[in-house]
């Protein structure tokens, strides 16, 4: 494994979202692949400008909701059918009407979990601690600038040419990130 | 996606934050409220207040426990008292923070960036108090964990074809999501008060709270799915959960209770009080933090708007119970209505009908709609109203059913008053404490109304 660089990439910090997107969207068409955007609030479209093309929040909480409204009907069957049928008002020990109720919030309770913690995972989040973080101005990516940052780690990335280039986006100031 | 949030085509009415904010000062205005602002006498006050009503009910429960359900003023017949009153009022007013977080999401109403939080909020409060009533009602409350499935020495499993089973996994299904809602929505707001303290100590715990948010694209990405999914998943929990509880009472064959107008009508009756304790939480937060700019005179007129809707669907609901009683022919419902306006407990269906139907018709004067005192006033009279149609719904009809040799009445002791009073006083600490120490507004939501936030391709 090639040794680890001492920098993690380089930050350009902008003014506006309008700003963020026309940066982000010029650097991926100059052959940047590792890069990423920050912004104090969701902007449309951004994760694409980025190469984002596959979310897979979706899929995950479609097989959390299958799974739980599987859960929540075999549980009821097996229980009240196979364990220990019991006579209740004459109904049969498989009253499936009945189990509707408890197998739709079974269903909602899973996909939602799902969704939170695939959203978690795929993030990689909780992580406490990220390189991004040493650069003292990013701290208002939470309020009101927007930073591009083009990782060292990209194949066209070369310290002083990628400045250069970020140089060109007309950023607020430019920062190198020490990983 | 983010287009729900957009308000750009919204110019016509009052807007929906005050002009002249940027993401800086939206960011510093609320963030400030748990950052810098000194704790005032008039909080501690408050919260003191709260926190001995907060002791009182424990005191209650305490002796509940010792003593059991004699200590009530529950009996035969009467065998669902206050308990379950509170439960369903409570559990009610909680469906309106839902209502504003998640469906008016869907809708993209998007006016209701600046009340969702602290509606939200006020959801896990108010399902908080409504849990304490079932279990505490079961009678042996150190037993209430008998009520889920799991394996145990008797081999017995719970009874999963009656609505009392249902209500357990949908009120418990909705505290999670609710719960979920709520704290993936403050994340990316952990985030800003963590860049925004100057103590260490707070960076900390906040910096932990936020899980590391970065603000990164991709995390965007996938956060706006999951919230939008959690949404949609949301709006038929919430209906379902008030169907559920009113399935309690639709399913048994008591006179007053056996109506299929239940559902809908509960799941209204829901949303009214909500919207009304909204506003009762609404109108002093805004006024004390000068939240003004972003709680607007816009989201007082549509919260009014909601109520008289939701109000005009419990007057129908209160109109078929009453035509049912006398064109379904039936006896014992038509004795249910007589009993309604002539019983002994007449007075809380004719104040009922005043509270919930009559006073809220003043919502249709425009002024008085833009007027917080008005709405303050008007709220406080719904949320009564509300808690009497459950009085109604459970202790009216339970009194006198069938056969006159099992009637009764029942008379609310001082342990109930307690208990009772005791929740609201609950609810308030929490809102007191919530004030304090979480973002009541949600940050990163309000920067996305800003014009400044437009991206154009």
């Amino acid at each position: 494994m090639a040794k680890r660089d001492p920098i993690y990439g380089i930050m350009a910090e902008f003014d506006s979202a309008q700003a963020l997107v026309d940066a982000a969207r010029k650097t991926h068409e100059a052959g940047y692949k590792k890069i990423d955007a920050y912004s104090p609030f969701p902007i449309e479209g951004l994760a694409e400008e980025i190469g984002m093309h596959f979310d897979e929040v979706p899929l995950t909480v479609l097989i959390g909701g299958i799974i739980g409204g599987c859960t929540g009907y075999l549980m009821q069957y097996w229980m009240s059918a196979v364990d220990y049928p019991l006579n209740i008002g004459g109904k049969p020990p498989h009253s499936w009407p009945a189990f509707i109720v408890i197998t739709f919030e079974m269903t909602i309770l899973f996909a939602g979990i799902s969704a939170v913690l695939g959203m978690l995972a795929f993030n990689g989040l909780p992580m406490p601690y990220h390189p991004v973080f040493n650069v003292p101005r990013f701290a208002l990516a939470s309020k009101d600038r927007f930073f591009l940052i083009v990782f060292s780690s990209d194949k066209k990335y070369n310290a002083a040419e990628t400045r250069r280039f970020l140089e060109g986006l007309a950023p607020r100031s430019i920062s190198e990130v020490p990983s | 996606m983010p287009e729900q949030y957009k308000s750009s085509t919204e110019i016509q009415r009052a807007p929906v934050i005050a002009p002249g904010h940027t993401f800086g000062t939206v960011t510093e205005k609320i963030s400030a409220i748990v950052l810098t602002r000194p704790a005032t006498n008039g909080w501690f006050i408050g919260f003191g207040i709260f926190f001995l009503a907060t002791m009182m009910m424990l005191y209650a429960i305490g002796y509940l426990v010792l003593k059991g359900t004699g200590i009530w003023g529950v009996n035969i017949p009467i065998g669902w008292g206050f308990a379950i009153v509170n439960f369903v009022w409570w559990i009610g007013i909680g469906h309106a923070g839902t209502l504003i977080s998640a469906i008016l999401l869907l809708l993209r109403q998007s006016w209701r960036n600046s009340i969702n939080r602290f509606a939200e909020a006020m959801t896990l409060f108010a399902v908080a108090c409504a849990g304490i009533f079932p279990a505490i009602h079961v009678g042996r409350p150190w037993l209430a964990y008998w009520l889920f499935p799991y394996p145990n020495t008797m081999r017995v499993w719970p009874q999963f074809r009656s609505p009392l089973m249902w209500d357990v996994f949908a009120v418990s299904t909705y505290a999670t999501i609710s719960a979920l809602f709520w704290f993936t929505g403050l994340i990316p707001d952990f985030a800003t008060l963590r860049d925004r303290t100057e103590k260490r100590w707070v960076k900390i715990i906040y910096g932990m709270l936020s899980f590391g948010w970065r603000g990164s694209a991709r995390h965007w990405h996938r956060y706006e799915t999951m919230y939008l999914l959690l949404a949609g998943l949301a709006t038929p929990l919430v209906l379902s959960v008030h169907t559920v509880v009113s399935f309690d009472f639709a399913v048994g064959i008591v006179p007053g209770w056996h109506t299929t107008i239940f559902p809908p009508y509960f799941v209204a009756g829901a949303i009214y009080s909500g919207f009304a304790m909204v506003l009762m939480l609404a109108i002093p937060i805004r006024k004390i933090y000068g939240l003004e700019d972003f709680i607007t005179e816009r989201h007082l007129q549509n919260s009014a708007k909601v109520m008289l809707a939701t109000g005009l669907i419990v007057a129908y609901g209160y109109g078929i119970e009453a035509f049912m009683g006398w064109y379904s022919g039936d006896r014992y419902d038509a004795f249910t209505l007589w009993n309604r306006l002539h019983g002994p407990y007449a007075p809380s269906y004719w104040a009922l009908l005043i509270c919930n139907i009559f006073i809220p018709q003043v919502l249709w004067i425009r002024k008085l709609r833009t007027s917080p005192w008005a709405l303050f006033l008007v709220s406080g009279v719904i949320l009564v109203g509300m808690w009497l149609e459950r009085f109604i719904i459970v202790v009216v009809s339970l009194h006198r059913d069938f056969l006159t040799s099992s009637w009764g009445m029942y008379y609310a002791t001082r342990w109930d008053y307690m208990t009772y009073f005791g929740t609201i006083g609950m609810f308030l600490m929490l809102m007191f404490l919530f004030l304090r120490v979480l973002p009541a507004i949600s940050i990163f939501e309000m920067r996305t109304l800003l014009p400044e936030a437009e991206v154009k391709e």
